[in-house]
């Protein structure tokens, strides 16, 4: 572990500016829980360390006008803790809930989570799911990227965080007929990296009856976090139970491509998991967007 | 390596301490300040036995810079008694056999203290999920979860 400095900027322009001076020798920090492990057993090297944890401009969890926008330093204790996130979008709120342990989720980010780009990260994939959105400031400026473009392989994010800087997350709320909701498979429930994540956003018709539209994602079964859109495909204008839901986790397991790995089972085991969570993922949504 | 001074607030007093950006707050605990109440396991954030409580939460000193933390609140286990006389969830330790080699109690009495702090009458499923951070290799868990239950109608 080695740098010369830590830096505390007092906003988020001072954050840039500072990343700027030092030519991509510097990297931001938030909760450090992902950053600190890899700068000890120098997995990566820098000269100077910026912290973002501090600043107004990534905190918060808003809505207005159907619009959900939570800041990227928001850790995942307040979103599990968060009313307004469990009832609108309870996919998130149950993958925050499932990070780590109490204490994890108490320093690590929801911007983190992100940025370090694991391809089941337990609020990547609801995040996926809610089909989110991500504010990212640079010197040029603000852009905005589908979550779903900002992945490269497993630890490997197009966010270049020795000079910009995730701001916020942004979907749309899930009121009237739509419902959502995560599903995890792991050893323990605590502590315990998910050999399998599902999250599912269901849309449904005026009475409950169809799928209007539904979203389907998955990790890890691919280098990026996953949506099974063929699965999708297939349910929408679909009844809501029966044989076509059946017939859509079967599609599902099949565009999935888990792979084989000692610590989460066999990719046999794994392709059947998915039609089972996705299944509990996609039942929990739909009474949700019921009820 | 450019040190740096910065103001801590440990137990409740100021400490005023020379580091280096690198040093977590494990170290600096420890090594610098001498608090070795704080125990120091996997240093990566697994284990849980380095929780010390930061503006009253439960967190991981092995995976907190002390550059990181300058004004906020730190409180370790030798900050819980009041004098001679022991905090109920250190009590409730002792009478419950909740310690056997004693390595996870600073974490799990933390735990248990930030819990009760925040929800005093907690249900043993949240006292459970509470602890589920630290790691305890002796006791099974069976005796922490009654000492916690059993401060919790002591507060
Ligand atoms: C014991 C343990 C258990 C864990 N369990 C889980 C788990 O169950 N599920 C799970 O998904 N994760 C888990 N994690 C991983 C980690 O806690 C999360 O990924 C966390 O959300 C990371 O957030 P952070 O704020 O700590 O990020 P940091 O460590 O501060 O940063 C992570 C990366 O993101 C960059 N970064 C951070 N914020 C920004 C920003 N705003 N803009 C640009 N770049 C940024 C940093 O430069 C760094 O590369 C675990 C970690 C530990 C140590
Ligand atoms: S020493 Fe910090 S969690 Fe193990
Ligand atoms: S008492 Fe020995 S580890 Fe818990």
């Amino acid at each position: 572990m080695k740098w010369e400095k830590y830096l505390v900027p007092a906003s988020l322009d001072e954050a840039l500016k500072t990343l700027a001076e030092y030519e991509g020798q510097a990297r931001v920090i938030a909760g450090g829980t992902d950053l600190v492990p890899q700068l000890k057993k120098k997995e990566r090297t820098v000269k100077c360390l910026v912290d973002v944890s501090r600043l107004a401009e990534l905190k918060g969890i808003h809505h207005q006008d159907g619009l959900m926008r939570i800041g990227a330093g928001v850790t995942h204790q307040q979103i599990a803790a968060s009313p307004l996130l469990r009832q609108t979008a309870a996919a998130l709120a149950e993958g925050a809930a499932a990070v780590g342990s109490p204490q994890i989720r108490y320093m690590g980010t929801i911007g983190g989570n992100i940025v370090n780009a694991q391809p089941a990260a337990d609020t990547a994939i609801p995040l996926l799911a809610l089909d989110a959105e991500v504010e990212i400031a640079s010197k040029e400026g603000v852009r905005r990227q589908p979550l779903e473009d900002l992945y490269v392989r497993p630890g490997v994010s197009k966010v270049d965080a020795s000079a910009e800087i995730v701001v916020a997350f942004r979907f749309q709320t899930l009121h009237g007929k739509r419902g959502s909701a995560f599903a995890r498979l792991a050893k323990r429930r605590s502590l315990s990296l998910p050999i399998l994540n599902a999250a599912a956003v269901a849309i449904l018709s005026k009475d409950g009856a169809l799928f209007e539209d539904l979203r389907l994602a998955l990790g890890p079964v691919a280098l990026t976090p996953f949506r099974a859109r063929k699965a999708e495909e297939a349910l929408r204008g679909q009844p809501v139970d029966g044989e076509s839901v059946v017939e859509a986790l079967v599609i599902a397991s099949e565009e999935a491509q888990p792979r084989t790995n000692p610590l989460r089972g066999s990719a046999e085991y794994r392709r059947e998991m998915v039609k089972v969570l996705l299944g509990r993922a996609l039942e929990r949504a739909v009474a949700a967007a019921k009820a | 390596m450019e040190r740096q001074l910065i103001q801590l607030k440990v137990n409740g007093e100021e400490r005023d301490v020379v580091v280096s950006p690198n040093e977590t707050l494990v170290e600096v605990l420890r090594d610098r300040l001498e608090l070795t109440g704080t125990k120091m396991g996997c240093g990566e954030g697994a284990c849980g036995t380095c929780t010390v409580l930061l503006d009253g939460k439960p967190v991981r000193s092995c995976l907190t810079l002390a550059v990181e933390v300058q004004g906020q609140e730190i409180v370790t286990i030798e900050g819980l008694a009041e004098g001679a006389e022991l905090h109920p969830v250190q009590e409730a330790f002792m009478e419950h056999g909740a310690i056997q080699c004693g390595f996870c109690s600073p974490g799990m009495i933390l735990t248990g203290k930030a819990l009760l702090d925040e929800n005093p009458h907690p249900t043993e499923e949240g006292v459970r999920r509470a602890i589920s951070g630290v790691v305890c290799r002796c006791t099974g868990y069976a005796k922490i979860v009654e000492a916690i239950m059993a401060a919790a109608d002591a507060l």
